[in-house]
């Protein structure tokens, strides 16, 4: 036994006498993950959040989060001696005068959109592979929390500076508050300590943006990385991986160097993003008056849909027995959002309802094995995206020499038209790709060989594909719609008809697949 | 399902491939400098981190290609950091992937549903827990709890009664009054109509007394601009006509949408632009909303002059400035 050895025989014995913890480490230390690229999106999320929660407490140590008026004396001479909020000095002597100041709020910020980022596309991996099927519907629903919490406190982040880009986007959530019918004037008056702006509410959100907000993304984040710790991850399919096993590295020590490696990578493209790339030059946009304003007036990407939704809303505004219901602002502001969200954080339930499937599943779809849901997501993507253009019109129409009216109208009926078409579409490829797989599967693939029969016909030789992927092209299993009979044995009508029919559409709507080969199949052909 | 039975079979897991590295020591040792030199480079970036932070004076700019002026401090700063963050990564993933064991493990999943007797134990337990605490048969105790429980969670709605004030008529008035002088912003310079030339935009709020301060909060509602027309370009009934002075007409800059700058105006077709969401207003016709979201038109500020000459307001704002609420009755 070498030194080394016996001295990390004694830690784990100092350890394990007091907590126990041997038996808990024996079984956690060999746990085994599946190796995927699309695995790492949720890491690349976790990495991005610990590194805003570094580079933040950076920034913390200069910013001033206050609304009191200063005259400005930094280095920055084009602002000199302008009257500003002290948030707003304090940001410009970040980025002027503490060393590496700057490239800290830089990193900060491309931290957050990456986080973001990866948020959405971690989200879309699990969806479109159905990771979200029991037991994982508790992870899915703080996922979806996790993302709304996100763009909140992006938005929070970004208006801190008080600069006049972000008073702007400020101005903005105070309307959509003050739409609010009822309590609207009284709940913006209690957030901003008066009138808009006041001088209260920079403090308040730099306390929920750096105390409130992140102590709820560490609690979910920790229920969130503890539920696929316990439940095991998901696999694709493949040779030798089932329902029941997980095929992967042990967590030691090619998973911890590989995941380990991997957070330093994050955080060193990060670091290069804050060093090349300018992000939010608070600088050039002066401070904030609500009497100015800056023309392409954009908010962060993950604010961009819903800005986008609200410039297409058509001005409808009801006034009736003296009083004002903003249908422009609650509409795309409030309401549209909220059946978006709420119809997501429902979506495995809702699955499984249309299916009838209560089982585990542990195994991931191919997207083009479950085209209902991949179309529903194709679906929601192309409407957030015809909304996400449309947040950007006035740049798009200074940009590519259009008016912002065409670029508007285009929108407004996009927003219809394209997503049931990309439903459509979505579907019918999925389908072809299926039957694609099954051509595949019986006639092998093609060689580009022509070969020339003894009859003068000339054939291409297909070639037998591998038993391997003969396997991952067929493993799926094709669920037959549900059968809901409208009457009961007795010729009863059964209540909840209409709710059942609907069920039954939607079931069968589900089901549609082009059957999959199977070995009768091949047997078949072998005989011709 | 008959698919069951007749499927292809799983042929299980492929048979593991060694690599280099696991069968020629040599492939192994260079793998091992190649992880060495990532892990150098990783220092070397922590190097140029501590150099550049001391010895790389912060106003130094120099020319790169694509990134134009660059600041050196800042762009040496953080390519030491990632340099040294970076490398770091690479090592050790190159160290995984080449050295350490890569056969693939396989370990079984057990189902998440507890034995059957352990359910029912659970079900029992609680049964037995409910029963015992007596909630089903003593409802006034159920009830009073429920009340208190409820009641609880009122306080902390109370106590952040203090946040603000209440509203009152705040939204709906500004500080324009009769007589209220427009000034300049920036500049707090009186205006008379003919500083103003025709197509000129002049941005406006109502004088403060000199050295007073004025809250940005004020500014928010008072912002008023001004445009000057050909009175002939009107196309406003006559009291809205009256409002105007010689050509020039006064409205709040505040949107009517969600109360950004209405800062665009477009002198060929004297429409004025909000750059938030691009509702856009007609000037000559008393800024009615022509297309975009925006659901009223600004409000109009009657202005004439006072006896020195001066543009001042004619009388308040006669409808609230700013984003519709609720309370609002137009």
């Amino acid at each position: 036994m070498t030194a080394r050895e016996r001295i990390a025989g004694n830690v784990a014995n100092y350890v394990d006498e007091r907590t126990g913890a041997a038996k808990w480490m024996k079984k956690n230390l060999t746990k085994v993950f599946p190796d995927h690229w699309s695995f790492l999106l949720g890491e690349i999320a976790l990495y991005s959040f610990i590194i805003l929660l570094l580079s933040g407490t950076f920034l913390t140590f200069w910013f001033d989060p206050s609304q009191r008026e200063v005259v400005y004396d930094g280095n920055y001479q084009p602002l000199a001696g302008l009257k500003m909020s002290a948030a707003y000095a304090s940001t410009l002597h970040i980025s002027f005068e503490v060393r590496g100041g700057l490239l800290m709020r830089q990193i900060h910020h491309w931290a957050a959109l990456i986080f973001m980022a990866a948020i959405v596309v971690h989200l879309m991996r699990v969806y479109f592979t159905g990771a979200f099927r029991k037991p994982r519907e508790f992870n899915w629903i703080i996922g979806v929390g996790l993302l709304t919490l996100g763009i909140v406190e992006g938005f929070l982040g970004y208006s801190l500076p008080d600069d006049l880009l972000s008073g702007t986007g400020i101005r903005i959530a105070e309307a959509i508050i003050q739409a609010l019918p009822v309590v609207g004037s009284y709940i913006a008056f209690f957030a901003f300590g008066g009138a808009f702006p006041g001088e209260a509410f920079i403090p308040r959100i730099y306390t929920v943006h750096v105390l409130l907000l992140p102590g709820a993304f560490l609690a979910l984040i920790t229920v969130h990385l503890m539920l696929v710790w316990y439940q095991k991850h998901t696999q694709y399919p493949g040779p030798g991986r089932t329902e029941k096993n997980v095929v992967g590295y042990p967590l030691l020590p090619v998973y911890m160097a590989k995941a380990g490696g991997f957070f330093f990578i994050v955080f060193g493209v990060t670091a290069f993003l804050g060093a090349v790339a300018s992000i939010n030059p608070i600088w050039l946009y002066g401070p904030y008056t609500p009497g100015q304003i800056s023309a392409g007036s954009q908010p962060d990407w993950y604010m961009g849909w819903l800005d986008g939704l609200v410039r297409m809303s058509p001005p409808i505004e009801t006034h009736a027995f003296g009083h004002t219901i903003s249908w422009n602002i609650l509409i795309p502001g409030l309401i549209v959002p909220g059946i978006l969200f709420t119809g997501m954080a429902l979506y495995p339930f809702i699955e499984s309802w249309i299916t009838g499937d209560k089982r585990e599943h542990h195994l991931l779809d191919r997207p083009r094995n479950a085209p209902n849901r991949t179309a529903l997501g194709v679906m929601s993507l192309t409407f957030m995206l015809v909304a996400l253009i449309n947040g950007g019109n006035d740049i798009i129409a200074t940009t590519f020499h259009l008016t912002i009216n065409q670029i508007m109208w285009f929108s407004r009926i996009s927003i219809f038209v394209l997503p049931p078409l990309a439903f459509v579409i979505t579907k019918r490829l999925c389908l072809s790709l299926q039957r694609a797989d099954r051509e595949l599967v019986l006639h092998g693939r093609e060689t580009g060989r022509l070969v020339m029969m003894p009859h003068g016909e000339f054939v291409e030789v297909h070639e037998p594909i591998s038993a391997e992927k003969a396997w991952l092209l067929t493993q799926h299993e094709q669920q037959p719609a549900l059968a809901l009979e409208e009457h009961d044995a007795s010729g009863v009508r059964r209540p909840k008809a209409l709710k059942n029919k609907l069920r039954a559409r939607m079931s069968k709507a589900h089901a549609v697949a082009v059957p999959k080969a199977t070995a009768e199949d091949l047997k078949e052909i072998e005989h011709h | 399902m008959s698919n069951e039975i007749e499927a292809i079979k799983d042929p299980g897991l492929p048979a593991h491939v060694h690599r280099r590295t696991d069968t020629d020591p040599k492939a192994a040792k260079q793998a091992e400098r190649q992880v060495a030199i990532l892990f150098l480079l990783s220092a070397l970036g922590t190097v140029l981190l501590i150099g550049s932070y001391i010895f790389i004076p912060q106003d130094l700019f120099i020319f790169l290609p694509i990134l134009g002026n660059t600041n050196a401090h800042q762009f040496f700063l953080g390519l030491g950091m990632a340099a040294s963050l970076f490398f770091i990564g690479m090592g050790a993933i190159h160290w995984a992937k080449t050295l350490m064991p890569d056969e693939e493990v396989v370990i079984q999943r057990h189902e998440f549903r507890s034995p059957e007797e352990d359910r029912e134990e659970f079900v029992k337990a609680a049964k037995d827990g409910a029963a015992a605490a007596g909630l089903g048969r003593r409802s006034l105790i159920k009830r009073t709890l429920g009340l208190a429980l409820g009641l609880a969670g009122l306080s902390p709605i109370i106590l952040l009664r203090d946040l603000g004030p209440l509203p009152g008529d705040e939204l709906s008035k500004t500080s324009w009054k009769a007589g209220t002088r427009l000034v300049t912003d920036p500049g707090d310079r009186p205006i008379r109509p003919e500083d103003l030339e025709v197509g000129a935009v002049a941005q406006t709020l109502p004088a403060i007394p000199a050295g007073a301060h004025r809250p940005l909060s004020d500014i928010g509602k008072d912002a008023v601009l001004l445009i000057r027309l050909r009175p002939e370009e009107f196309n406003l009934d006559a009291e809205r006509l009256s409002w105007t002075h010689e050509g020039i007409i006064a409205f709040s800059k505040i949107c009517s949408h969600m109360g950004c700058a209405v800062a665009l105006y477009e002198q060929q077709t004297k429409h004025l632009l909000c750059p938030c969401h691009q509702s856009t207003f007609d000037v000559t016709r008393a800024a009615k909303v022509i297309f975009g979201p925006a659901a009223r038109p600004l409000p109009q500020l009657a202005i004439t002059v006072d006896s020195e000459g001066y543009l001042v307001a004619k009388q308040p704002f006669t409808e609230p400035v700013g984003p519709s609420f609720w309370e609002r009755s137009s």
